[in-house]
């Protein structure tokens, strides 16, 4: 039974699942840490290698480029697997041409707050992988060793939202839930297949209600908020040593936390009101590390001068709000607020539902700021789902626009990507087609869905 | 600092005293009248004692008639949608504020949602400025597998939220029927048909009491159920199951059926087409969220209403994506749905109608509600463009002819921090 309304009562407990962060993938430059934080050295080292794909000419639709940019009637040209131009007029000789007249083309849609694979469909206790809670502070955990890679919900993703990376995140039961994955949204055997060659790691931060709960529960710290800070500023200290000493001996937790503290490890911190993102702004100044977004966020627009003056990204939904207190000041102008305030706007789904449909939510923000009078261009909020979540998981020079030289990780709309009456027709990941809509075949089907009912069927 | 006391005031006053309805004409707008036809260009619609009394190009507007321009704007009847908890909670998870289910109650198919409603939760408001008008509440079975009797309400800001109190019951089979009823689908039959048949000895005086396993008061709610007076909403998705539901009919022929869920109705589509039983539905469920939903798709509303079905879009509630307020966004996906291959969905029309009038009609109040024709409730909205469009939204909505206020928490938010300016006052005194 999947009726919504279930998950009212349920809510508390359900979205302690979510809003967790953590960061997976590889760290991309080497360092002298022995926290596996340069890829070639990193154990469970990503396999993923492109698969093969034609040279490709994308003719006549108009495009976004995920930067701000916007040609209408553009060319967008990739081989090898990489941009090679995007343009007008571009010369297509040697390139399979594809008509995209009528259509859109975007950069390939990214979702920097999953939990697929850690907390995948069938949604049955034995597939409960996403938080670690038998300790507030589990920063030794690492997000990919719970990705199954048979979710369903990951070709949902590809066929339906266009989603062609993701980060997928320990839960938030935690205040350091672990280790986040950033994955290719390319099906494998194994979840190395899937790891984002060069990616650096995330790790995953949770605020207020939910680390609070869960430990106040069991008698044990936290159980207030002020608990949830001590319990991080003293692990901080704790690490903070380590990180000072030689760090010879290895101590998975402490590893993770000097990768943050040395800023090669991203912080993803879930937090719902704008007092404690404050709080939490000013605890990583005072640990010296930095904050690379905060998800969920729902009271950003408070705060959208601290944000900003901060360099923090709040990666939202467009319009949840109500199900937990601390999410009881959500509003629709959430993003346009952040937008008008210079800050940076990224959309997430945290669901596996949502994350099929990003690019509505985004359009939803959008109109909720030309309702009050603020007018964001449709190629600004392409980035949203796009450029500004690869800036904030840190492969925004890999992948997230359409630039030269980038990943050809690339959509084909069948209309606006802004209206509710588009759908992607074609994803490539890397240069190789991947979906199809025209195309039966070209539809992934995990293995659990092999001779079920509903096999291979449109979804 | 933007003062909107004066918003406040009239927001309140509306809470308190009732309006009267007005008298309008709103001309030269596009206009759905919630029928499944398409979209009318330049049409008008009439509204005169709280009903409608016209809509479409043919309409002579009397001349001491208010006229509201629709320039540029759509008309539409307010939304319908179905099976929420509308008016039940607050906060979700905070469950004092949270009547939505009575798992601890003795009682089960006795539980009535009329005195739980609040008109006063922010999610009315919510759903109202998204151009819902109209919905039914239902009381979520958890420690029955009745979650009991669930009423039509009316999403207007005044004291008054009942449109028909006790308009259906509400029964979960399947996994969650099964959980409750003792851990196997086994168990919960055995439940449905003891329920029914005590019920049915309390219709004819025959009840013993030393014999029931329902409390009196259970048993007596369920005899509307047995003759057919009362709904039975059964949450239901796996299509064996839905078989089992649907051959309920065999052996109770009164009972007025509605699938709730159905995930896998496509499958069975003509069984449930042939027994003129309804569904409600979430449009965009596509995952196997569970073994009883493997063949869950985009696709199984188009499939059903193919196949003859009524269907209607529903089950949305909460506060997270599926939220009553994004009803209008679940029905245009279905209308993306005709341009993928191989895919069903539903034209404008169709879309339209699966969160108006069908709506309506499953709840008993075919052309009284979700509908722009004579006779039917002035629930009416003003939209700003195409109303399943995702860029669209409600300008003005009417509910019986009252205008509606559209202020609410959020938009309150919204004003006072349009601006993060304190440099005269802090935030607090700008209200």
């Amino acid at each position: 039974m999947r009726i919504r309304a279930l998950t009212i009562l349920g809510g508390a407990i359900a979205l302690a699942a979510c809003s967790t962060d953590g960061s997976g993938g590889e760290v991309a430059k080497s360092a002298s840490s022995p926290a596996a934080s340069v890829e070639s050295d990193a154990p469970f080292p990503s396999t993923y290698k492109a698969y093969p794909g034609e040279p490709t000419a994308l003719v006549g639709a108009t495009v976004y480029d995920g930067a701000g940019g916007v040609i209408p009637g553009g060319t967008v040209l990739f081989s090898d697997g990489k941009v090679e131009a995007v343009g007008l007029n571009l010369a297509t000789d040697g390139y399979v041409v594809i008509d995209g007249t009528g259509k859109f083309v975007t950069p390939g849609v990214i979702d920097i707050h999953s939990h697929l694979g850690d907390y995948p469909t069938p949604s049955v206790d034995a597939h409960s992988d996403g938080n670690e809670a038998t300790s507030p502070a589990t920063p030794e955990v690492w997000a990919e060793h719970s990705v199954w890679p048979q979710d369903p919900g990951f070709s949902r993703a590809l066929a339906n939202g266009g989603v062609t990376a993701l980060q997928i995140l320990p839960g938030s039961a935690n205040l350091m839930g672990g280790r986040a994955a950033t994955l290719k949204n390319v099906p494998s055997r194994t979840v190395q297949g899937m790891k984002f060659p060069g990616a650096p790691y995330g790790f995953k931060m949770a605020c207020g209600e939910n680390p609070k709960r869960v430990y106040g529960n069991r008698g044990r710290m936290p159980s207030t908020r002020m608990g949830n800070f001590a319990v991080n500023r003293q692990t901080w200290l704790d690490a903070k040593a380590y990180a000072d000493g030689d760090r010879k001996k290895r101590d998975l937790a402490k590893e993770t936390l000097a990768g943050v503290l040395d800023g090669e490890i991203l912080v993803h911190n879930h937090c719902y009101r704008a007092d404690e993102m404050a709080l939490v702004m000013d605890m990583a100044k005072e640990m010296g590390y930095k904050v690379s977004a905060f998800h969920h966020a729902v009271e950003a627009y408070k705060i959208g001068d601290l944000l900003k003056e901060n360099d923090v990204c709040s990666a939202i939904w467009a319009d949840w709000y109500g199900f937990k207190m601390e999410s009881y000041d959500g509003i629709p102008e959430n993003g346009a607020l952040l937008w008008k305030a210079g800050a940076c706007v990224v959309i997430h789904s945290d669901d596996e539902n949502g994350i099929q449909r990003l690019n509505q939510e985004a359009a939803k923000a959008q109109a909720a700021g030309r309702r009050i009078g603020l007018d964001i261009p449709d190629a600004e909020v392409v980035g949203w789902f796009t450029l500004n979540a690869a800036k904030a998981m840190g492969i925004d020079s890999m992948t997230g626009s359409l630039e030269t030289g980038k990943m050809a990780d690339v959509v084909l709309w069948n209309g606006d990507p802004l209206s509710v009456y588009s759908r992607p027709e074609k994803v490539w990941i890397d240069g190789a087609l991947l979906f199809d809509a025209d195309n039966p075949r070209l539809r992934p089907v995990s293995d659990f869905e092999l001779g079920q009912p509903g096999e291979g069927d449109v979804k | 600092m933007i003062r909107h006391a004066f918003l406040t005031a009239a927001a309140a006053l509306a809470l308190t005293a009732p309006v009267a309805a007005q008298d309008f004409a709103i001309t030269n707008a596009t206009v759905a009248t919630g029928d499944g036809s398409e979209p009318i260009e330049n049409a008008t619609v009439l509204v005169q004692g709280g009903k409608v009394v016209a809509a479409g190009t043919d309409v002579a507007v009397p001349a001491s008639m208010r006229v509201i321009d629709g320039s540029g704007g759509w008309v539409t009847p307010g939304i319908f949608v179905s099976a929420t908890t509308l008016g039940l909670w607050d906060v979700g998870a905070v469950s004092d504020s949270n009547d939505s289910a009575a798992g601890s109650s003795d009682f089960g198919a006795a539980l009535d949602v009329v005195p739980a409603l609040n008109p006063s939760s922010q999610h009315v408001g919510v759903a109202r400025t998204s151009g819902a008008t109209r919905a039914t509440v239902y009381s979520q079975p958890t420690g029955s597998i009745f979650g009991g009797q669930g009423a039509v309400v009316d999403l207007g800001a005044d004291a008054e939220m009942v449109t028909k109190p006790r308009a259906f019951q509400m029964i979960a089979l399947g996994e969650r029927g099964a959980r409750i009823a003792g851990g196997s689908r086994t168990a919960t039959f055995v439940e449905l048909e003891t329920a029914l048949r005590e019920a049915r000895e309390v219709a004819m005086g025959r009840r013993t009491p030393e014999d029931a396993r329902l409390t009196l008061q259970d048993a007596e709610a369920l005899v509307a159920v047995l003759s057919g007076k009362q709904a039975l909403y059964v949450v239901v998705d796996r299509a064996s199951d839905i078989r089992q539901v649907l051959g309920l009919k065999q052996k109770y022929r009164d009972l007025d059926i509605v699938l709730l869920g159905a995930a896998e109705g496509w499958m069975v589509a003509g069984e449930i087409a042939a027994a003129n039983v309804p569904v409600i539905t979430d449009p965009l469920d596509d995952l196997p969220v569970s073994f009883e939903q493997l063949a869950a798709t985009q696709s199984n509303v188009g499939r059903m209403v193919d196949a003859g079905v009524k269907v209607a879009i529903g089950t949305l509630d909460g506060g997270t994506g599926g939220q009553p307020a994004n009803a209008a966004q679940f029905a245009g996906n279905l209308v993306a749905l005709q341009n993928v291959p191989r895919a069903s969905g539903l034209t404008w029309g169709e879309a339209f109608a699966a969160i108006s009038s069908v709506p309506a009609e499953i709840a008993g109040f075919g052309g009284k509600l979700g509908v722009l024709k004579p006779g039917a409730a002035g629930d009416v909205v003003i939209w700003d463009g195409d109303p399943l469009e995702l860029s669209s939204a409600p300008m003005r909505v009417f509910i019986d002819g009252v205008e509606q206020p559209l202020s609410t928490h959020q938009s309150r938010l919204r004003d006072r921090y349009r601006d993060l300016d304190e440099s005269d006052l802090p935030k607090a005194y700008d209200w």
